[in-house]
């Protein structure tokens, strides 16, 4: 983790806040970069690029194909682990009809992270969660978006230029082997997925947000089954995309508790996002 | 490489302007702008995103919107000084349409050029357009290179301020100074 900084933008005046000032180390915003952006798992995902030859002719075929393993990778994950597909072997598993034991290697696996989670973060990310019916299932989807993404993204190390993998507002950045600029990540406005409240300067690792249903998000309250309705959005970057996103979720499930909460997560800063009447509220660690 | 630019990336809330660049060959993008901060104004956030849906299925997708593992078309060259007219985005107050002037890369001007007037959509204007004219231009160095958010939805992308980063920077849209 290089230059962590959490910062409003210039020109934002929060009452009881110091605007920053110097802060926002900036990633050559003039440099050549190129996009690419596909649909799966039921979000967009973009993967962007940027470094002095990543737009090169000739890097050109070997940036496309590295990017079309990174989408290929999550395509797969998509068809073992979706809750949507009826036939997915997550579903099976689900329902009980395939044993951990007998799942592929994923899933095992994911299985076994899913536990892991749960017990570091005292309970407050579970993917056991209500079924409808007054039962608990298991649903792993939020932390196999996250693991998935970073595994995936390892694919383009080493590739030049500095790398920032997008996937429906979960980011990981894979910076190049030239000298790597950080990237100047924006925090969504939790009331305006249009609209920016803060920035983080990162060269590498993972950030993630969990943020309220009012706004489509799905974070249930593990002690009550329900889905959590806190206004505003909790922010986690570190050194991995998937526990960044589990310690989001688990950390804006627990409400006020989400700062002690934190404090077990060693190595990660956090920002929360909140308003309180017109005025935005960025609390921030790390 | 001569280069224009689109981000206008403010923080905050405010106005979102739904831009169409038209380039000197007609290609044209459609940028969300979010210009900014109206705090103190006694101004509230205006929105003209869509509420977002919850995660779908993957299989009741509609096609990507963008062809995956396929970048952009790069932008053609650029004159400068250029002048870009935004779309007309409707807000609470009324309809909003913006114009920059680019030089060198540069934002030089930004102003509304269509805007509400009347009642309070006068006070609002009043203190919102003089902001928003002076954001654009000052907020461009700082411009945000990607968004973290909570649950971007496919379904949510298109009024995802994402969604016009990936535009910008596919299109080879860059910012300088």
């Amino acid at each position: 983790m290089s230059a962590v900084a959490i910062t409003h933008n210039p020109g934002l005046a929060t009452p009881g806040i110091p605007l920053p000032t110097g802060d926002v180390v900036l990633g050559g915003p003039g440099m050549p970069r190129r996009v690419w952006v596909a649909q799966i798992m039921g979000m967009p995902i973009s993967v962007t690029v940027r470094g002095a030859r990543v737009r090169d002719a000739a890097t050109a075929e070997r940036l496309n194909g590295a990017v079309e393993k990174v989408f290929a990778e999550l395509r797969e994950v998509d068809t073992t682990f979706s809750m949507w597909r009826a036939s997915s072997e997550a579903n099976r598993v689900a329902r009980g009809e395939l044993a951990i034991a007998d799942a592929c290697a994923d899933v095992r696996l994911v299985h076994d992270l899913t536990e892991q989670a749960k017990a570091i973060t005292a309970g407050w990310f579970d993917a056991m969660l209500p079924d409808g019916r007054g039962d608990a299932r298991w649903d792993p989807t939020g932390l196999v978006k996250g693991w998935a993404v970073e595994r995936a993204s390892l694919r383009l190390s080493g590739l030049v230029g500095d790398w920032c993998v997008n996937a429906g507002g979960d980011v990981v950045l894979v910076p190049g082997p030239d000298d790597p600029q950080p990237w100047l990540v924006g925090i969504e406005d939790p009331g305006d997925r249009s609209l920016v409240l803060a920035a983080v300067s990162l060269v590498e690792g993972g950030i993630a947000t969990s943020g309220s249903a009012a706004r489509g998000g799905h974070v249930i309250d593990p002690r009550t089954g329900e889905p959590v309705t806190t206004p505003g959005s909790l922010t986690v970057h570190g050194p991995s995309l998937m526990w960044s996103d589990v310690w989001a979720t688990a950390a804006y499930a627990s409400g006020p508790r989400a700062p002690d909460l934190l404090a077990a997560a060693g190595g990660y800063g956090w920002a929360v996002v909140d308003r309180q009447g017109s005025y935005p509220t960025v609390r921030s660690s790390g | 490489m001569r280069r224009f630019v689109v981000a206008l990336l403010s923080t905050v809330t405010a106005l979102i302007l739904l831009f169409s660049y038209h380039t000197s060959t007609n290609r044209s993008a459609d940028v969300a702008v979010a210009v900014s901060p109206a705090y103190g104004s006694g101004a509230a956030a205006t929105s003209t995103a869509t509420s977002p849906a919850a995660p779908l299925p993957s299989a009741a997708l509609p096609a990507a919107a963008l062809p995956a593992a396929a970048p952009l078309a790069a932008a053609p060259p650029a004159a400068a000084p250029q002048t870009f007219t935004g779309g007309v985005a409707q807000t609470r107050w009324g309809p909003v349409q913006v114009e920059i002037t680019i030089e060198s890369g540069v934002i030089t001007t930004a102003a509304a050029v269509q805007h509400p007037t009347g009642g309070e959509s006068d006070q609002i204007n009043g203190y919102a357009v003089p902001i928003l004219n002076q954001s654009a231009v000052s907020v461009q160095s700082a411009s945000i290179e990607t968004v973290s958010g909570a649950s971007i939805t496919s379904a949510g992308y298109e009024t995802s301020l994402q969604s016009a980063l990936d535009a910008a920077a596919g299109a080879g849209v860059t910012v300088t100074g």
